[in-house]
């Protein structure tokens, strides 16, 4: 398993590059890994969408895909992949500190 | 007299039908199912249209030849379900009480999801495989075409046959190699997956079989919209990408009806318990095949190991017990690659597909993630083990549970 520094600490990811711990996550955390991602600051629409993450994660156990994303966290798909380069509902899920999306195999 | 209702005629709920009918006391029990059309595809056998090595008429055989004669099968759109009257609501407006509801509407294509795909231009430059008619329609145009590039794209996840993709350009290198302009003919896979397959190892050899097949993949592609005009697909991040003939796997969705009875989820699949199988929130409601929102894939194979499942549990429920079998989402997919060699792939929620030998008394083994002829044979004969065995409900030499036995763990 590979871990990484970030804010100051080794913290563990899975084979997909996500935390491998929840609990390891913080806003610091996540800044650390948007700039990982290539995304160099957080703007506050960025964090809505972060929260709305974690929201239904912590509801339902994954989270929300894309379509979801769209329709119920309030910023529209074109804006999307603008915050979130190259797969949104992936790139906020590591963001947010949450497993990549199971979706479907 | 307590009422079995199925929704869906199609793998899993004949599979039901024929299980519950063989067990269920005809003095306790009737027995309905319900489903929009009188015809069962063979859907695996869609792939195989296009390239001229199965007619449609082939794979098409009444739903109703397959239900033991206690069944009454009603041919009915569903309107919608109401479970808290315990009532299922046809679009006639004929209203079905029911004591235990089996829900196996499916999941279907819909192209007009997005934007630009579904134009004049549907059918003519742009075709599905996915159905009766799209599989038909590319037949007819590979047959006079003349080369040019060829993308198959993806929409989004989840599709029906996740493998589909990957056997469409295997089958479609094999097509036109055979028909001496493999050099005309540019092949790609557009997908919003970030490799050829979901799970690191067999994305790792699918990627490569795609490789020497000369396949190119452009991974991590969302589709926002088709610009027929110009040909070409637009991502949502705005990169594009140019065909000359699209075959494209559109969104997948549930049945209308379970968004009507607001049962779904954004895409009209239905939240169910990834083990017991049982509705969301719902005791009498049980879930079964592609119509369910979970992370297993939508698959014949995994319709007929839920099946096994399912039928444990509902025994249970009639008898006012809990349900206690537990499906793991087990999958086992053939996957055609064309030249009469296959793969095969045997996995569950946790253990991805793995290379090795999957042992199968009789017949086997066939080799798990290398190709070989005897995989080519396994899925042919299918089409024979599923009309006369699998639709019946009978005994599979495969177990629900996926096995380790064979497998090599990386």
């Amino acid at each position: 398993m590979e871990t990484m520094n970030m804010a100051g600490k080794a913290i563990e990811l899975d084979a997909d590059g996500h935390l491998a711990h929840r609990g390891d996550w913080n806003e610091e955390v996540a800044r650390a890994l948007a700039t990982q991602e290539g995304i160099p600051e957080l703007t506050p629409q960025h964090w809505t969408v972060i929260n709305f993450m974690r929201a239904v994660f912590d509801k339902e156990g994954d989270a929300p895909s894309i379509r979801r994303l769209t329709k119920e966290s309030g910023v529209d798909t074109k804006t999307l992949y603008q915050l979130f380069p190259k797969g949104p509902a992936k790139r906020s899920a590591k963001i947010a500190g949450l497993p990549k999306p199971k979706g479907c195999i | 007299m307590r009422h079995m209702l199925i929704l869906g005629g199609g793998t899993a709920g004949t599979i039901m039908a024929n299980k519950l009918a063989a067990a269920l006391d005809e003095r306790d029990w009737r027995i309905t199912v319900v489903d929009e059309t009188e015809e069962h595809y063979y859907q695996p056998g869609f792939l195989f249209v296009p390239f001229g090595t199965y007619r449609m008429r082939e794979i098409v055989k009444p739903r109703r030849q397959y239900f033991p004669g206690r069944i009454k099968f009603i041919v009915s759109a569903i309107d919608r379900i109401e479970p808290e009257k315990k009532t299922v609501l046809l679009a006639g407006g004929e209203a079905l009480r029911y004591d235990v509801l089996i829900i196996a509407t499916g999941a279907n294509i819909h192209p007009e999801q997005t934007e630009g795909l579904m134009d004049e231009e549907w059918g003519k430059s742009k075709f599905d495989f996915y159905t009766p008619k799209g599989a038909e329609r590319l037949g007819q145009f590979f047959k006079t075409w003349q080369g040019g590039k060829l993308i198959l794209s993806v929409t989004e996840m989840p599709i029906k046959c996740p493998v589909a993709p990957l056997e469409f350009l295997f089958l479609a290198d094999a097509y036109f190699t055979k028909r001496g302009m493999r050099d005309k003919v540019d092949l790609q896979l557009v997908t919003p997956l970030s490799g050829a397959f979901t799970k690191p190892t067999s994305s790792r050899v699918l990627g490569e079989f795609l490789a020497r097949k000369g396949v190119s993949v452009t991974p991590d592609f969302d589709l926002g919209r088709v610009d027929s005009k110009e040909k070409k697909l637009v991502a949502w991040d705005e990169t594009e990408v140019g065909y000359d003939v699209l075959v494209s796997i559109p969104t997948n969705m549930g049945n209308a009806c379970i968004a009507r009875s607001r049962l779904g989820n954004e895409l009209n699949f239905v939240p169910t318990n990834k083990e017991t199988l049982q509705a969301e929130g719902l005791e009498d409601v049980f879930v079964i095949g592609d119509a369910t929102n979970l992370p297993s894939s939508k698959a014949g194979s995994v319709a007929h190991f839920q099946a096994d499942i399912l039928f444990q549990n509902i025994l249970e429920h009639i008898d006012g017990r809990p349900p206690v079998a537990h499906f793991d989402g087990h999958a086992n997919c053939f996957i055609e690659s064309g030249f009469g060699k296959g793969l095969l792939i045997d996995f569950n929620y946790e253990t991805e597909p793995l290379p090795g030998e999957f042992p199968l008394p009789g017949v086997g083994p066939f080799s798990l993630l290398q190709e070989s002829p005897i995989n080519h044979y396994g899925k042919m004969m299918f089409r024979w083990v599923y009309w006369n065995l699998l639709l019946r409900g009978l005994e599979l030499p495969i177990e629900a549970e996926m096995s380790m036995a064979g497998k090599r763990v990386q």
